[in-house]
């Protein structure tokens, strides 16, 4: 490394190398300071580059590989290649297709209930002088409360004689079924999952909010807008893209947390009753670690890989629309 | 000029990830448990639960000081994880030699080639079928014993005295039949104004021990079969006794309404908080009652019966894993001999309340007659452990038969003839590759 020489007065005569044709790497890192900034820059993002694609890429890679075979994941013999027999498997699969639908009813119920919510509370927030610090703190309590204890108190709110049926009870509602109930035990998870993610998409939001100019607002109250009309044609757009980014960090930790409430709620542990709360990702774990076959839930997470790209993909074309401020 | 940079970078990047795969697979493993003086170590796997693991700890000791030599090293991991921890681990080369397993995954241990049979000089078939209760052939596959239990356990019926003093019930005289488990149950239940149930008069939960009951217990009771003597047919729909047993079960949700899925989240919370007056449970229940509720006025008695006597029993087992060979197969059979010496069975019922697995030991006159034990110690000899092929497939089928009844309204018959449809399913999958 003698060849390294910092000093301005040698970059300055090297930094226009003699004429050479083609020169090669090794000449260039020898005499070019350029190269060697950038080399050292390089050297520093490799290491961590290996360490992501060793731990990231590669089991994603591995994954995809075993989703084309049959993979008893206790067995210590031959794994054959099936091709896409796993793939034909899963889609003839009631229980996985019924998965994927609920998946896709606990981003899109997940997804519009936290952004709402979210914002609102951000904007209410976001309008006091008093005791701020104390309301984000209560807001954001929730999202880093254990999820399994979430889970156990909304299970027991909402038993069939816990606090919200004896809150319906009195004001002369019927009781209602909840969790017992195929049609309604899915909201109640999906609720469970809202508010609990309310805090940090109110983060989120409020800095978003204090990112828009105060002098739009005057400007638009010279021109007499309505505060509605002030919400729709200021905020939203200037918050155009804090929408888009929670919206899909929103949509994948769906698809992540959808796993420990319906373990922890669902009437039988497993996305009961009769299959209404089973996520994607609670699929694949009992595909993988109760029937151990990897062959079939690396299939499946294959599957929600692609649907996951695709809906991200779609919510950056849809939601990134330009506006003309 | 760019091109060349990724290029290289590209370059650099192949290699360290060639180096990184190929590292660490030509060092030759196996001999580290075995060094220069002879001395070995076991690696002994069970599922987290306390009073296990403590004994277990106390068992190893004494049992390496009768051995010296072999080291046997314990590892637990918490149920929830225990199957996923095994099959994580052992495609790494890294299992245990001696593995504790419930029998009802015995099955799928043994069909993916992770267990060896038990030797047949140390544990010859004739002495484990005179010694042990019978429903230990649960394990036996293919003409062989694959695991052998130290402990079984059997489900009886729980009440609360307290509250069948309440609803003018005799609470040294629990219900002995089908009938009077019933008629107690709509005795015990309790509705408000509104009609919601306040207190079960039976705790109702078809997830926890309810599909065992409905199975080995109730089934077996109206004089049905669940399985065919090979175990490859379900004859669950052969007799009328089995719809008999389904329709019974679900009755106390159903048509007598004095149970609800889900009441105080589950069976066991619900009697424990005494908001249900009867419950299906096993005699590891005990321990853990006696410890969370130490104020619970509660009796045991063996399951009500029909026709014919029966309770389920099901047990975790012991086995030793295929690749153990030489003097480590030699400790591991001596160290399973010893778990199921009558010594350590006698311990364990004392420390676990898991009851003795051999006849001779469980039917002395002090666990008999034992306020708590009796009742399920006096079921052992009647007691059946339902040979599982995928044992939480079979839970998810009775609970989704039950469920269709329950919540869909489903014509039960229907329900049931799926249900029997299913599970023949499985076990045709099961078969279809020996």
């Amino acid at each position: 490394m003698e060849q390294l020489n910092t000093s301005p007065d040698y970059d300055k005569k090297d930094r226009k190398p003699k004429k050479r044709q083609n020169p090669s790497f090794l000449y260039k890192m020898r005499n070019n300071y350029k190269y060697q900034k950038y080399f050292f820059i390089i050297i520093c993002l490799l290491l961590p580059l290996i360490f992501y694609i060793g731990i990231r890429i590669l089991p994603t890679l591995f994954t995809f590989n075993v989703g084309f075979r049959e993979w008893n994941l206790l067995s210590t013999g031959e794994r054959p290649f099936v091709g896409l027999s796993n793939f034909v498997t899963l889609f003839q699969d009631e229980v996985f297709l019924k998965s994927l639908l609920n998946t896709f009813i606990y981003i899109v119920i997940g997804v519009i209930g936290q952004l709402t919510l979210g914002i609102t509370v951000a904007l209410l927030l976001h309008k006091i002088n008093r005791f701020v610090g104390l309301f984000r703190v209560i807001y954001f309590i929730p999202y880093v409360t254990s999820i399994v204890a979430i889970s156990w108190i909304f299970q027991w709110l909402f038993m069939s004689n816990g606090f919200v049926n004896d809150l319906l009870i009195n004001l002369g509602f019927s009781q209602q079924p909840f969790l017992n109930s195929p049609d309604q035990a899915i909201f109640v998870i999906s609720a469970a999952m809202i508010w609990q993610s309310i805090g940090f998409q109110m983060v989120l939001f409020l800095a978003g909010l204090s990112n828009i100019p105060e002098m739009l607002y005057e400007a638009a109250d010279i021109d007499g807008a309505t505060p509605w009309q002030k919400f729709w044609h200021v905020t939203v757009p200037l918050l155009n893209p804090t929408i888009v980014f929670s919206s899909i960090i929103g949509m994948i930790t769906f698809i992540q947390v959808s796993f420990t409430q319906v373990v922890n709620m669902s009437m039988d542990g497993s996305g009961g009753p009769l299959n209404s709360t089973i996520s994607v990702v609670v699929y694949i774990y009992q595909t993988a670690f109760q029937q151990y076959d990897m062959g079939l839930a690396s299939a499946a997470t294959v599957v929600l890989f692609l649907f996951i790209m695709g809906l991200t993909i779609f919510q950056m074309k849809v939601l990134t629309k330009k506006f003309d401020y | 000029m760019v091109q060349k940079w990724r290029f290289a970078l590209l370059g650099v990047l192949v290699l360290f990830v060639i180096a990184a795969c190929s590292g660490g697979d030509d060092e030759t493993s196996g001999s580290e448990s075995e060094n220069g003086d002879g001395e070995i170590t076991l690696e002994y796997w069970q599922y987290a639960f306390d009073s296990k693991v403590t004994l277990m700890d106390e068992l190893i000791e004494e049992f390496e000081q009768e051995n010296p030599g072999i080291t046997i090293e314990q590892t637990t991991f918490p149920y929830d994880q225990y199957n996923e921890q095994v099959a994580a681990q052992v495609p790494a080369g890294r299992g245990p030699d001696v593995i504790n397993l419930f029998y009802g995954w015995v099955p799928s241990y043994v069909d993916a080639g992770y267990l060896q049979p038990l030797p047949q000089d140390a544990f010859p078939h004739e002495e484990i079928e005179d010694e042990f209760f019978p429903l230990v052939d649960a394990t036996k596959i293919d003409d062989e014993y694959w695991t052998i239990p130290t402990a079984v356990r059997t489900l009886a019926l729980f009440y609360n005295k307290d509250l069948f003093e309440e609803a003018g019930l005799d609470p040294e005289a629990p219900p002995e039949t089908w009938d009077e488990l019933q008629e107690y149950a709509v005795e015990l239940t309790e509705r408000d104004d509104n009609d919601v149930l306040v207190q079960s008069g039976m705790a109702w939960q078809p997830d926890q021990q309810g599909h065992h009951w409905l199975r080995d217990g109730l089934t077996l009771q109206a004089g049905g079969e669940v399985l065919s003597e090979d175990r490859r047919e379900v004859v669950w729909d052969e007799d009328p006794a089995g719809f008999e047993a389904f329709e019974y079960w679900l009755s106390f949700p159903g048509e007598l309404g004095t149970s609800e899925q889900g009441f105080y989240t589950d069976d066991v919370t619900a009697f424990v908080t005494e908001n249900a007056a009867m419950n299906i449970d096993g005699s590891f229940r005990v321990g853990t009652l006696q410890s969370d509720a130490p104020d619970l006025n509660y009796g045991i008695a063996p399951l009500p019966a029909q026709d014919e006597q029966s309770t389920n029993a099901s047990f975790w087992t012991n086995g030793i894993t295929a690749d153990v060979e030489g003097e480590k197969l030699d400790a591991s059979i001596k160290f399973l001999e010893f778990l199921t010496s009558e010594d350590v069975m006698e311990r364990w019922l004392d420390a676990t309340g898991e009851l003795p697995a051999k006849e001779a030991v469980a039917m002395q006159d002090e666990f008999v007659n034992d306020e708590l034990y009796g009742p399920f110690i006096e079921s052992l000899p009647y007691a059946n452990a339902h040979f599982f092929i995928d044992e939480t497939g079979e839970r998810d089928l009775v609970i989704e038969a039950a469920n269709k009844v329950l919540l869909e309204g489903a014509d039960p018959e229907e329900a049931f003839n799926e249900l029997v449809e299913a599970t023949q399913a499985l076990y045709d999958e099961y078969w279809s590759d020996k």
